[in-house]
């Protein structure tokens, strides 16, 4: 395969690590090299978290160097800004889930709230396909990764990688009701 | 890989996908290790991850989260004077609390063998500084190796255990903040679980260990002896790697992370340079170097933070008469941040243009998202103790940070911090603070790790020279910054339940007699104690006591059926006061654009310590949920 680059972002506590992780040991079991890094300074106290994971025979650091991130995926809204602006390549990819975890200053009211507009404009200008996810009624606020997860596959955002590699990535990560009630969630047919 | 603790100890050669830090403690069950000691800091804490998830009982080795850095050092080179192979690891600026041990240890016959394991942070992701730790390596004469992936990490340390031990000396394996969280598929080697020998092998008649005065000599020369052996043993070192591109006129020196980004940027290189990648980066190796530079026209030293392996490269070239052009760091730019890819094609087109492409032009973007600094979790005591804090001291007091979760309170909208050093620096800061200084009264914050950590000697010394400050103890029972680590006061240590040592009774030992204790949850109360506290004369204690939120809430969502009801807001009864977003300032409320406040339903836990904060009594917590 060709070097494919994701940054996933979001903010501490959403559940990237997990995202990451699974989507790290899918490439592996579908046989390609893959490298990935993370920064949490502080993010367990509310802060950006940022993963990276490269796919590829010609991939040498963990980092990826700025705008060259095929897919970025996002956790929250302007994490997807501020991750896309940075990261992903023109013409590149970003899936979002829509929520929205108010940066400090705009609860101060110094700042706007980023808008699913804004995303929208910054996507046509660099002629980036935007997907955003959001479900209005999820069990569990922390199977948003899940649902991410899910859109990656069913878009086949990831070239190569199929339900198999991600399933069976899953049941290394997680057991019992939480494995279980996950890959009904993965599974299930698409409703967007 | 379903068990973390399995795959550690299993015994076949295998390989897996883990982090750098991972790698670590495999190697260190390869290895032999027996005694590991640590005092939690980023980006290091997930080797105690790692370590916790093998059961205790099959654990090859003893871990303990000692009191501080220093006396994690203390502990691992005992147990090594005893002929246990130890480690200790910390981060970046755990070694300057280690240092008082640290720069003695290579003085010592260490019989077991010692490696201490270094974090460094270049970018200061989560630390005070970059402080660049090769620097203690020079003044201590001690070995430094450093690995640039998992994969390395695993095999360095393995080597630089086989020669402590074998040279009875310590070595340093340094890594940084993306090396420690890098993952990667790495092949480990088999392990053969072996009996711990219980002999007392520390003989006094091998010493004197005392090196004091003239006893000081014949031990620096053997560690001067060490480092020259090393130096010896790291340019016939197979770890070391020279990328031959048969290029005569570029060359690189290079080590660690920077090595992996050089690959990067020279995949779209107009011609490849040679690159010579150092495994032992103190003593450089004057064979391998020397070398190198005779072999090229011109030789770049790419090394992040300092210029320490330029300036030693220099010094190989005058000594040797060798004519090669050598660039090392040209201005300030060179000496900061981490050399991420981003960062290496710049250093590399400022000094090589022509080998280099131009990075096309990066498009205006319409807009930026707004800054996210870190922010203490929905609940978090400490922020209902700054709202409390904040109403009991005015603009001129002196506000003086410590290090935790409570560092925080520096920002909006809090401002409780107006000044930071280190841990626990916050008690002497204050009394200097208050010296000649009538008009403004000066309060100190110190976490209760940090109290044990560095913070006693500051407290004793406000009290025995009658300084006058009061110092704010926020005490949440765990070590919460770096990941819920236990310590003295929270009932049990990394292995086993024991008995706390209260904050409060030694404050009570050393005879301070204005002690004021309240949960910060009682924010009136806090506030009235606090202003009480700052009226005393001389040193006055203010215990600000709640459970860390996040460690309980994790704890709780792992029950069956839990689920937490987060507060509403009455939005009749709301008057648009913004206290709950702009004063109390938790992450939970969300500030609409038509004015509304409503709440953020991922983050609210339903704790309720808002709910006395709304002016308006706006904010409902549904009855028979306070948690």
């Amino acid at each position: 395969m060709k070097n494919f680059n994701i940054y996933l972002t979001g903010v501490g506590g959403q559940g990237i690590g997990l995202l990451s992780e699974i989507l790290l040991r899918a490439a592996d079991k579908a046989g390609y090299p893959v490298k990935g890094t993370d920064t949490h300074g502080l993010a367990q106290r509310g802060g950006i978290v940022a993963s990276r994971i490269r796919i590829g025979d010609k991939v040498h650091s963990p980092l990826i160097p700025e705008g060259e991130a095929d897919l970025v995926v996002a956790l929250e809204r302007h994490e997807a800004l501020r991750g896309m602006n940075l990261a992903l390549r023109d013409g590149g990819t970003l899936v979002y889930y829509d929520a929205v975890w108010q940066p400090l200053p705009v609860r101060l009211g110094l700042s706007d709230e980023i808008s699913e507009n804004l995303i929208r404009q910054e996507c046509r200008k660099r002629k980036i396909t935007g997907i955003k996810v959001f479900h209005e009624n999820l069990s569990d606020a922390r199977m948003q990764n899940i649902a991410l997860l899910r859109v990656i596959h069913q878009n086949k955002l990831i070239p190569e990688l199929t339900a198999e590699h991600y399933r069976a990535s899953m049941e290394d990560l997680m057991e019992g009701t939480m494995l279980q009630k996950n890959l009904e969630f993965f599974s299930a047919p698409a409703t967007e | 890989m379903k068990k973390m603790g399995d795959m550690l100890l299993q015994e076949n050669p295998f390989s897996e996908i883990v982090m750098g830090n991972t790698a670590l403690v495999r190697a260190m069950v390869e290895a032999g290790t027996r005694v590991v000691t640590s005092y939690p800091g980023s980006p290091t804490p997930e080797i105690a991850t790692a370590i916790r998830s093998i059961p205790p009982a099959a654990r090859p080795f003893y871990f303990e989260f000692s009191t501080n850095e220093k006396v994690a050092t203390e502990v691992a080179f005992g147990a090594a004077m005893n002929g246990h192979l130890s480690t200790v690891f910390f981060k970046s600026v755990g070694l300057n609390v280690a240092s008082d041990s640290f720069v003695q240890l290579s003085l010592m016959k260490i019989t077991g063998g010692m490696v201490i394991v270094l974090g460094d942070d270049p970018g200061a992701n989560s630390s005070q500084n970059e402080q660049d730790n090769r620097h203690f390596a020079h003044m201590s004469y001690t070995p430094v190796f450093e690995p640039a992936n998992p994969s390395e990490v695993y095999s360095f340390y393995r080597e630089a255990a086989r020669i402590s031990r074998q040279r009875q000396m310590p070595i340093i394996v340094r890594l940084t903040t993306h090396v420690c969280h890098a993952k990667e598929r790495v092949e480990f080697g088999g392990w053969k679980p072996k009996p711990h020998d219980p002999a007392i092998r520390f003989n006094a008649a091998d010493g004197p260990f005392i090196p004091i005065t003239s006893m000081v000599f014949p031990k620096k020369r053997r560690a001067l002896e060490n480092l020259s052996a090393i130096e010896r043993i790291a340019g016939d070192s197979g770890l070391n790697r020279l990328v031959d591109n048969q290029n005569q006129n570029y060359g690189i020196i290079t080590a660690g992370l920077p090595f992996l980004s050089l690959l990067e940027v020279l995949e779209n290189a107009a011609e490849q340079p040679d690159i010579l990648k150092l495994a032992v980066v103190y003593p450089v190796s004057r064979k391998r170097v020397t070398q190198f530079l005779q072999a090229h026209d011109k030789v770049l030293v790419l090394e992040e933070l300092d210029n320490i392996l330029e300036k030693e490269i220099k010094l190989i070239a005058f000594e040797e008469k060798i004519g090669t052009g050598i660039i090392g760091k040209k201005d300030a730019e060179d000496w900061i941040g981490e050399y991420t890819p981003d960062k290496v094609f710049q250093v590399i087109k400022k000094n090589w243009p022509e080998l280099l492409p131009d990075k096309p032009e990066k498009q205006d973007r319409i807009s930026e998202a707004p800054p996210r600094p870190a922010q203490m979790c929905p609940g978090c005591g400490h922020r209902a103790a700054f709202h409390a804090i904040a109403k009991a001291v005015s603009e001129q007091d002196i506000k003086v940070a410590d290090i935790g979760c409570h560092t925080l309170g520096f920002l909006p909208p809090y401002k409780m911090g107006d000044i930071l050093l280190c841990m626990g620096a916050s008690t002497g800061i204050g009394s200097g603070m208050s010296l000649f200084n009538s008009t403004g009264k000066v309060i100190a914050f110190l976490g209760d790790s940090t109290f044990f950590h560095a913070g006693l000697p500051g407290i004793i010394n406000a009290l025995f020279n009658k300084h006058q400050l009061t110092l704010i103890i926020m005490e949440n029972g765990t070590t919460a910054m770096t990941g819920h680590q236990s310590h003295a006061a929270s009932g049990e240590n990394f292995n086993e339940p024991v008995d706390a040592i209260p904050v409060r009774k030694v404050l009570e030992g050393f005879g301070i007699e204005q002690i004021h204790e309240t949960d910060t949850y009682q924010m009136k109360k806090l506030t009235e104690l606090v202003k009480k506290a700052m009226a005393e004369p001389g040193l006055s204690v203010v215990i600000a006591k709640h459970p860390c939120m996040l460690k309980q809430m994790r704890e709780k969502r792992r029950r069956p059926g839990f689920k937490s009801v987060p507060v509403t807001i009455l939005q009749d009864d709301c008057t648009r006061r913004y206290e709950c977003v702009e004063k109390f300032g938790c992450p939970s409320f969300v500030r609409n654009k038509d004015g509304r406040i409503t709440i953020n339903h991922d983050l609210c836990i339903g704790d309720g310590s808002c709910v006395r904060v709304c002016p308006s009594q706006a904010i409902n917590l549904p009855k028979g949920d306070r948690k």
